[in-house]
């Protein structure tokens, strides 16, 4: 499955001019005019389609291919976030695109965050951090603000987790430091999956390296998405699995706290 | 001069009835935090147990107490008490807390009904005196009605009237009592008299005449009351205590002597800092002194209470009495009306915990100090008790010293009154243009035999014309009962105090309403985008209709269909200002349904939109639940073009929202509602109720009511005890408003 996703990757990287040409479009699955947990103030959160991770909590296993989404033109989307720009400016909100995976569709969501900026628009990038630096180097170029996801720092948790390797994401991690991009980092806290002390602390001592990042999120585990994975006739692997307790929560927002971390 | 004024700055106002004017020299903008506010003292907290003892024993019993034999008016009863050692503010509407007062100007079946409800008996010398001697409203209203009203009014297209009972939304300017003393506004009143002594006396002459008259045997009354508790109210209030005591009294007079549909307060908490500054300055009051005055102030207007049959308070979901007090708001001088005050008002959430009644009313303007609009945002969060109203949108049109009555009608205080017209529903209307006038429940003839649609498909165009006739025939009919109601109400149920507390001449608007807007927009979007089947009877009555494909649903910020609703606002007004209204009112309209949207919903049959027969419709102008799939602000930015303009009685929108949704953390939430504020109103919105609330929390409380006594809950342009609600309305709110993306 992920193999295919980056040879479409690959190929949709196309010279600059031809957005003259063709007006450039991409695969959203929806979007939410109210976003308030992804970045700063309100947000118009465009959930693109497509991704090439395989999460075992993911909350929209609907967003996978990007046939799951309906075809766009960067106009069309940029008409739709117009109408909410009173909110944003109000708010000191933006637009976020989350999904699926963002970088999976790179030059579609670079020009819209272009297009954004021309409008005055702050532009965020919820990314799990999977894709080749130099595909991911001009989106991020283009976001004020990098949400990213690691969803875990021990190597064989992560592809137990995801279905993918690590390192992409960690180096996407150093480079967002190294130029000093705003960074979010998020990490889902899954008992019995993520939850060990090592695999926390190691992400902990990791981001205490990272001079942008402004906050850590611990997100708790929840199964809001599980029907979905039913209706589509996917296997859930994490029935059993239970959100983590409020002392659970506490515990993982202390080691990140302890090392000077502002986490939420 | 008053000696009462000392150290006021003069203006206008020394020479002439103008509280604005006294207002604006003399009041101190705020533009702090709220860190200076104190808690609730112990005097305080003791007797808000007993009167929360009281209410207990009250939601058991259904009523405390009530009168069965003594009329209410302003001086009927012995002066009541709480716990008269620790009260620092006095004054109840009978000789005990929470007991009824009888008000039969109204209409005695009314009045017996309840009483009967609540296993009380009316005393037959009342009764006879007002079938024998007496005539009510509610009579006089019956004997002008004409066989196509009470039609209407049977089937309920045209519903909610008070015709039966006190039309309220009539705000009384009660700070003019606490600044210049009853004695002067006699004396004021006397020379309007002399005024009227001109060369015709003509009906509308004699008519005022008569009234002015009342007002001021109502205001030698209030001077009465007020006695009964050691109070010379005569003379103007001389310091903090005295001035929020003369303007209790004289809201409490008014609700003795009315039963009014909405008995709101106005506008006083930036009027009241003026006397709460001038004690502090003088050293002669603390803080906690002074939060402890608006603690009893507001714990009193919790205790207002009207006697009302079941069937009211089922449709109004408990006992609203609509105390509506205005916050805030931005002077038409730029400086904000914001005071340490307004943060005392919203305190008594804090201090007292959530209630519904006053009905705190926030004026937003994108201008308002950044620290009040916080402190408001968290407040909604913890409280979900504030409902909010464009400043920025109604001060163009009202001037910077108005008021709202009930949940969304603006007025000028004390130069402004209306005559409040319930509302029609436009839904069934829609069915009407369909049936040919026919009622699609009972297949009565309630409206004119036009040609019934009988076509398999319904056809956009040939829907739009019938329906234009239909509403035609509604506006007329509606601006007629109106008429006869508001006559009635003159003439037998007249507003003596709180009209004395307006100027002599008035402006008047006849405030109608509609309902069942969204119903409408989106079955109209459905007959126009997709295509609607008609079921009929054997009795060729259309009783049912299929939705084949999809379409644009109001509430997804998509002009396809939310011009469909505004032209709907636009054409319904226009229709109203065609008919000839009573006293020259000028026809305005709302789009409130108050809690009746469930009842609404129940007597109308299924609407083209696909909703089914007997569903609720959406709150106030709110979309039908479950149809706005692009989020909360989509569906605020359809509210919002709704336009002002032709809707001057409000625009209601109620927003409910799970704290997780506004934001991770509480500074986010609070950042994010008031961006969200400034978002809506910015782009035109008028009124929005805030709740934040979790939806567990509801479902326990339906479970687990005696844990919840103060469980607070924004519906359509108010606030009610959630436990109150009945177990279908509680179902219906927790159904239809809840944004929790996560």
């Amino acid at each position: 499955m992920q193999k295919p996703g980056y040879l479409v990757i690959i190929m949709i990287v196309a010279p600059s001019n031809t957005q003259k040409q063709f007006p450039v479009q991409g695969y959203i699955h929806s979007f939410e005019t109210c976003g308030t947990v992804d970045g700063p103030g309100i947000r118009f959160v465009a959930f693109v389609a497509g991704c090439p991770l395989r999460c075992l909590y993911c909350s929209n296993p609907d967003c996978r291919f990007l046939e799951n989404g309906k075809q766009v033109t960067v106009d069309e989307l940029v008409r739709e976030i117009q109408k909410y720009q009173t909110y944003m400016d109000t708010s000191g909100g933006g637009v976020t695109v989350s999904g699926g995976e963002p970088l999976f569709q790179p030059e579609f969501v670079a020009e819209i965050f272009r297009r954004c900026h021309e409008l005055g628009i702050h532009t965020a990038l919820d990314t799990s951090g999977y894709c080749d630096l130099a595909i991911a180097k001009p989106v991020i170029e283009q976001a004020d603000l990098v949400l990213l996801d690691i969803k875990s720092f021990d190597p064989e948790i992560y592809q137990t987790v995801t279905g993918v390797a690590l390192e992409p994401t960690l180096r996407l991690a150093r480079y967002l430091s190294q130029i000093n991009k705003p960074t979010w980092i998020r990490f889902v806290l899954v008992p019995g999956l993520t939850d060990a002390p090592h695999n926390i602390a190691g992400l902990a001592d990791l981001i205490a390296t990272l001079t942008s990042v402004e906050r850590v999120e611990v997100l708790p585990f929840h199964k809001l998405g599980e029907y979905k994975w039913e209706q589509l006739g996917f296997h859930y692997k994490l029935k059993e699995t239970q959100p983590p307790t409020a002392a659970e929560i506490q515990a993982a927002l202390d080691i990140f706290r302890k090392r000077g971390i502002q986490a939420i | 001069m008053f000696e009462q004024w000392n150290g006021f700055k003069p203006g206008s106002w020394i020479n002439e009835i103008d509280v604005r004017d006294f207002i604006q020299k003399n009041y101190t903008p705020y533009e702090g935090d709220a860190s200076f506010l104190e808690g609730a003292t112990a005097r305080t907290q003791n007797l808000w147990q007993q009167v929360a003892l009281l209410m207990a024993e009250e939601r058991e019993r259904g009523i405390l107490d009530a009168d069965t034999s003594v009329v209410s008016t302003i001086t009927s009863h012995q002066p009541g008490y709480i716990d008269q050692a620790q009260e620092q503010i006095v004054g109840l509407q009978t000789d005990r807390p929470l007991k009824r007062a009888i008000m039969p100007f109204g209409g005695i079946r009314v009045v017996k009904n309840a009483l009967n409800a609540y296993g009380y008996i009316l005393d037959p010398q009342v009764e006879e005196i007002f079938t024998r001697y007496r005539k009510t409203h509610n009579d006089g209203v019956f004997d002008g009605y004409t066989k196509e009203m009470r039609l209407a009014r049977h089937s309920g297209i045209i519903t909610g009237l008070p015709d039966a009972y006190g039309r309220g939304r009539i705000i009384g300017d009660y700070r003019r009592v606490a600044l210049y003393g009853v004695n002067h506004l006699i004396d004021d009143k006397k020379l309007q008299l002399e005024s009227l002594e001109t060369t015709t006396i003509d009906a509308d002459t004699i008519q005022l005449r008569e009234e002015v008259n009342e007002q001021i045997k109502a205001l030698h009354e209030l001077k009465t009351m007020a006695a009964s508790y050691g109070f010379d109210i005569g003379q103007p209030a001389a310091n903090a205590k005295e001035a929020v005591q003369w303007v209790y009294l004289a809201y409490l007079a008014a609700v003795k002597e009315q039963n009014g549909a909405a008995m709101s307060l106005g506008r006083v908490s930036t009027f009241l800092d003026i006397y709460f500054e001038r004690d502090l300055k003088g050293g002669i009051a603390t803080e906690a002194e002074l939060q402890e005055l608006i603690d009893h102030f507001v714990m009193k207007l919790r205790m207002v209470r009207f006697l009302r049959t079941p069937d009211y308070n089922e449709l109004f979901s408990g006992d609203p009495t609509w105390v509506t007090e205005c916050i805030g708001g931005m002077g038409v001088d730029g400086r904000p009306l914001v005071t340490k005050t307004s943060f005392r008002m919203l305190n008594t959430l804090t201090t007292l915990g959530p209630a519904p009644e006053p009905n705190l009313t926030v004026l937003w303007s994108e201008r308002l100090p950044l620290a009040f609009k916080r402190y408001c945002a968290e407040t909604s969060v913890l409280t979900s008790s504030i409902q909010y109203e464009n400043d920025d949108l109604m001060r163009p049109y009202w001037g910077d010293d108005y008021a709202i009555a009930c949940c969304v009608s603006a007025m000028r205080i004390g130069k402004q009154m209306q005559f409040f017209g319930a509302r029609v529903n436009l839904a069934k209307c829609l069915l009407y243009a369909i049936n040919g006038g026919r009622d699609e429940k009972s297949g009565e003839q309630i409206g004119p035999a036009l040609a019934p649609i009988t076509s398999e498909y319904l056809d956009y165009t040939e829907v739009m014309q019938k329906f234009d006739q239909m509403m035609n025939w509604l506006a007329k009919a509606y601006i007629n009962a109106l008429n006869v109601i508001h006559a009635m109400h003159d003439k037998y149920c007249y507003e003596r105090l709180e009209m004395a507390l307006h100027d002599r001449d008035v402006f008047r608007t006849m405030a109608c309403g509609i309902a069942g807007l969204s119903v409408v927009a989106d079955s109209l979007s459905a007959i126009k985008y997709a295509k609607v089947k008609v079921i009929r009877d054997e009795s060729g009555l259309a009783v049912d209709y299929e939705v084949e494909g999809d379409f644009p649903k109001y509430g997804n910020n998509d002009d396809c269909v939310d011009q469909i609703a505004v032209n709907l606002v636009k054409s319904f007004m226009n229709k109203l200002k065609q008919y000839k209204t009573y006293r020259n009112a000028t026809a305005t309209q709302s789009v409130l349904t108050i809690t009746s949207n469930v009842v609404y919903g129940k007597k109308t049959g299924s609407t083209p939109d696909g909703r089914r027969a007997g569903e609720p419709f959406a709150p106030g102008a709110n979309p039908m639940h479950g149809r706005d799939s692009r989020g909360a602000i989509a569906s605020l930015a359809s509210v919002a073009k709704l336009p002002y303009a032709y809707a001057q009685d409000g625009i209601s929108n109620t927003f409910s929202i799970v704290p997780s949704a506004l934001g991770k953390i509480r500074a986010d939430q609070i950042n994010n509602l008031v961006g969200m504020l400034d978002g809506y109103f910015h782009d035109g919105g008028h009124h929005i109720n805030v709740n934040v609330l979790n939806r567990d929390t509801l479902l326990d409380a339906m479970e687990h009511p005696e844990l919840y006594p103060q469980l607070t809950i924004r519906v359509s342009g108010y606030a009610v005890n959630f436990i109150k609600l009945t177990r279908e309305q509680q179902l219906d709110v927790i159904k239809r408003t809840f944004h929790d993306r996560v």
